[in-house]
């Protein structure tokens, strides 16, 4: 690439950044727009620098990503094994397809607070809440991964005359990997959504508490500064996503293009 | 061809009345009709004819991998079919190379010429010196470590070959194993074929639109003639070995190859 694309590539964005917080912030100030609505960035800016200072919000941090993070294990299991027994075995699909079509239909964050009855205000109904959001994408990608299997390739294995765990290992796992983890990236968003639903309608704990404390204290920019933390956040985990896809599928298009 | 001589049991591939049908009423392909074939131990046969007209299916009724609609397949004096089963025994010996190279992108070029060892169980440390050693008997040195998508087309091809040797095989099955590679590496690989298949007795049948290759390393060849999908003719090659490529230039060699060509025209007007 010549040296000048490169350079404008770094250039552009951070150029467009810079001209969106500076019209952010004049707008505000120009418009007379209350702080209570939209702060300007440079109080949010403020607020977040004494939020990340206070060892308060990383209490609450760990215990968002906690829930999020049980509730995607849960779901990446739950949802790659259920996804390569109902491929591999279509009874198992045809009994559970009723159970997931209507699963699937159903808004899961409609069912929050049915969770936080069954259990209770602690961590546990969050991270069930974080794995029911989290599941479906896993699911249905771990689903057609392990179906999609080419007859060309299922062919190599059976003239080795390779078993059906020797199948799975060298064939059938590192083929639906990719499609999988293209899943995950979704579902560990879903997750981070799903723990802090769980605690705006029932928690004392968490980033998303917080949230709504900031909320009724009436403190906007601390309640911006919060929903920067929680992007942050939802970035490092999907960032980890794309580590674990370099990891575990180095061959696939997917490790090697823009992530 | 020849009628079935009780002596024969004893051949390694012995293919009888073989017909295979795709599909019903209308829409039915017959992709072969009634053929008949007997390969005696370390016997190279071709089989040659337009595209589709069944070649690669023939191979892989006998692989184990296709039911034939009619007709029965055995390998040392094993069937390979029972009705629609396919027999493992029977098919243990065989080695098949795909038309298409049909490597895994998730391992190296070594894992995967390395791969038939490991399904058989062989320590890591010798399936790796094997794939090593026969990556470079078929020009692939220095790639053993690349993944298959950083190989040209007629690379592949050859890492393809490689996985199809690293078994010792007793039958091999080559589907156009060479159509990828260009002149002088397709030689070089067919020298060292022979060399292989004469050596360790290999039973081999090979699928070529190649008439000069077919009658090269062939002892015999069969001349398929599509719609309806049959035999028209075996040509046999009486040339002895070991051959050399100095042999594409006698006038023995070059009137067997347009003897060929004529009766693959022929078929091909039928
Ligand atoms: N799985 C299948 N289902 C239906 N028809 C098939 C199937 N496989 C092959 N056929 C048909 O059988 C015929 C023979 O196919 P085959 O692949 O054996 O040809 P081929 O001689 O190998 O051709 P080529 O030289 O192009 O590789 C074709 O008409 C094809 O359409
Ligand atoms: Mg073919």
């Amino acid at each position: 690439m010549p040296r000048s694309a490169n350079f404008w590539r770094i250039a552009l964005p951070a150029i467009a950044v810079v001209v969106f917080l500076v019209g952010w912030s004049v707008y505000v100030r120009t418009a007379e727009v209350s702080a209570f609505v939209l702060p300007p960035p440079e109080a949010i800016a403020v607020a977040l620098g004494h939020l990340i200072l206070d060892p308060n919000l990383w209490y609450h941090a760990r215990i968002t990503v906690t829930e999020a993070v049980s509730g995607f294990v849960i779901a990446v299991t739950l949802g790659t094994v259920l996804g390569f027994l109902m491929a591999r075995f279509p009874p198992v699909e045809w009994a559970a397809k009723p159970f997931i079509v209507l699963l699937q239909l159903v808004p899961k964050i409609a069912l929050a607070p049915l969770f936080i009855l069954w259990f209770g205000f602690g961590l546990e109904s969050k991270i069930v809440i974080a794995a029911a959001l989290a599941f479906f994408p896993v699911f249905s990608n771990a689903l057609i991964a392990f179906k999609s299997v080419d007859p060309g390739d299922s062919d190599v294995m059976t003239m080795l005359q390779a078993n059906a765990a020797q199948r799975f290992v060298m064939l059938e796992l590192p083929n639906a990997l990719p499609v999988v983890l293209t899943g995950m990236e979704v579902s560990v968003v879903m997750s981070m959504i799903g723990a802090i639903v769980g605690e705006f309608i029932g928690g004392s704990e968490g980033l998303g508490y917080l949230a709504v404390k900031y909320l009724q204290e009436l403190s906007v920019p601390n309640l911006f500064a919060v929903v920067v933390v929680l992007t942050l956040v939802g970035l490092c985990l999907y960032l980890l996503i794309g580590r674990l896809r370099a990891w575990l599928a180095p061959w696939h298009a997917s490790s090697t293009g823009s992530h | 061809m020849s009628e079935h001589d009780p002596a024969l049991l004893s051949a390694e591939i012995d293919i009888r009345g073989l017909t295979k049908i795709f599909g019903e009423g209308a829409t039915a392909v017959t992709a072969i009709s009634k053929a008949d074939l007997d390969l005696d131990r370390g016997a190279f046969i071709s089989l040659l004819g337009p595209s589709g007209c069944g070649k690669t299916t023939l191979l892989r009724i006998v692989a184990g991998l296709e039911a034939p609609t009619e007709g029965s397949v055995s390998i040392r004096g094993l069937p390979v079919w029972r009705g629609r089963k396919r027999s493992r025994k029977a098919t243990r010996p065989v080695s098949m190379m795909f038309q298409e190279a049909r490597l895994f992108p998730w391992y190296s070029v070594a894992e995967n010429v390395a791969l038939p060892l490991r399904i058989t169980g062989a320590s890591n440390a010798d399936r790796m010196a094997r794939a090593r050693e026969i990556c470079a008997t078929v020009g692939l040195k220095g790639f053993e470590d690349h993944r298959p998508a950083q190989l040209s087309g007629g690379m592949r091809q050859r890492a393809s070959l490689a996985r199809a040797l690293v078994t010792d095989p007793q039958v091999l099955l080559l589907d156009e194993p060479f159509g990828a590679l260009d002149a002088m590496t397709r030689d070089t690989l067919n020298l060292g074929l022979m060399e292989v298949c004469a050596r360790a007795r290999v039973t081999t049948i090979l699928v070529t639109h190649s008439i000069a290759e077919a009658a090269f390393l062939s002892d015999r060849v069969i001349v398929l003639a599509p719609r309806p999908a049959r035999i028209t003719n075996v040509v046999d090659i009486p040339f002895a070995r070991p051959r050399t490529l100095d042999l594409q230039r006698s006038t023995a060699f070059q009137d067997i190859v347009a003897d060929l060509r004529t009766q693959l025209m022929e078929g091909h007007d039928a």
